[in-house]
């Protein structure tokens, strides 16, 4: 594929991913960070994200199966990915986790388990769009090219 | 230059043409590296540190140490901390800095996802420098060094 072609079809890609909300500024934010000294700053970072994110997923699964439910427990984690999300642009996440905050600290148990279901869906979500938002442009940089930023 | 004056402040070391010494203080690992790269990207040395507690040992005022002796975390020119840490927080760790002879006069700022004017007015009270919202942006490092340049 040309080179052209594929600036074109990430930067499509891209624009699309925030226009639905999937992404926002702050992901933009971290690839202006990216340079030569850190050229993969990014893949970091998300690799970072995906690994802390299912760490914490996993413990919320656990702490919500527990006889007694430990709310505070759970507002800790919640937050813990709330800040993580927020930290890489991750908008739907972030968004679903101030959902969970709030049943949390309602006490909602019923609450609290959508809410759960919900932040692992969207979370499955932007893992999907990123790894693939990051091959494309891995491959642009590989054939000598330059990531079209969103402004 | 003796660094446990209030000569090693920002704006000397600046003069001097030196990289700023920054310790970064955040449990999330996220934004750990985000903030070390912010930092790099603004010509600081950065150091990081997980928690309050390995915080206050770097600098050399951990339980367990001779506070009156010289130790790397002398050389700190900034401390930019989160505020929600488990155990120690980000004002806890401010406090202990002010509290401390050999620390006092070395900038803290503060980092906080949320915007809560009483926990900002705390924070500023207690002799923050600055309070700054996460997530950090290029354009907040720039501001913050603006700022520290002209601290007297």
């Amino acid at each position: 594929m040309e080179m052209c072609q594929m600036r074109v079809q990430v930067f499509e890609y891209k624009q699309s991913l925030f226009r639905e909300g999937t992404l926002d500024a702050q992901f933009t934010q971290l690839q202006q960070l990216q340079d030569e000294s850190n050229p993969d700053f990014v893949a970091e970072v998300v690799s970072l994200f995906f690994e802390d994110s299912e760490k914490i997923l996993n413990d919320l699964t656990r702490a919500l199966e527990q006889k007694c439910i430990d709310f505070k427990k759970i507002d800790a984690h919640v937050h813990q990915l709330k800040g993580s999300s927020s930290s890489v642009g991750a908008q739907k996440v972030k968004n679903a986790c101030i959902t969970f905050r709030n049943c949390g600290e309602e006490q909602n148990i019923e609450g609290c388990f959508t809410c759960l279901q919900l932040v692992k869906q969207e979370y499955l979500l932007v893992k999907t769009k990123l790894e693939t938002l990051l091959r494309m442009e891995q491959q642009i940089l590989a054939a000598g090219g330059a990531i079209p930023m969103i402004e | 230059m003796d660094a446990t004056s209030s000569s090693s402040s920002w704006k000397g070391m600046m003069e001097q043409g030196n990289e700023p010494h920054v310790l970064a203080v955040d449990d999330n690992i996220i934004d750990r590296k985000i903030v070390e790269k912010l930092l790099k990207n603004s010509s600081c040395k950065v150091t990081t540190a997980e928690n309050g507690l390995r915080a206050l040992e770097y600098l050399g005022l951990g339980n367990d140490q001779d506070n009156s002796l010289e130790t790397s975390g002398s050389k700190v020119n900034l401390i930019i901390t989160d505020y929600c840490m488990p155990g120690m927080t980000g004002y806890d760790l401010l406090k202990k800095v002010k509290e401390s002879n050999a620390m006092k006069e070395v900038p803290v700022v503060i980092m906080s996802s949320e915007n809560i004017p009483t926990r900002i007015n705390k924070c500023l009270e207690e002799g923050a420098q600055m309070f700054m919202l996460k997530p950090l942006k290029q354009s907040d490092v720039k501001k913050l060094r603006c700022q520290l340049m002209t601290r007297s």
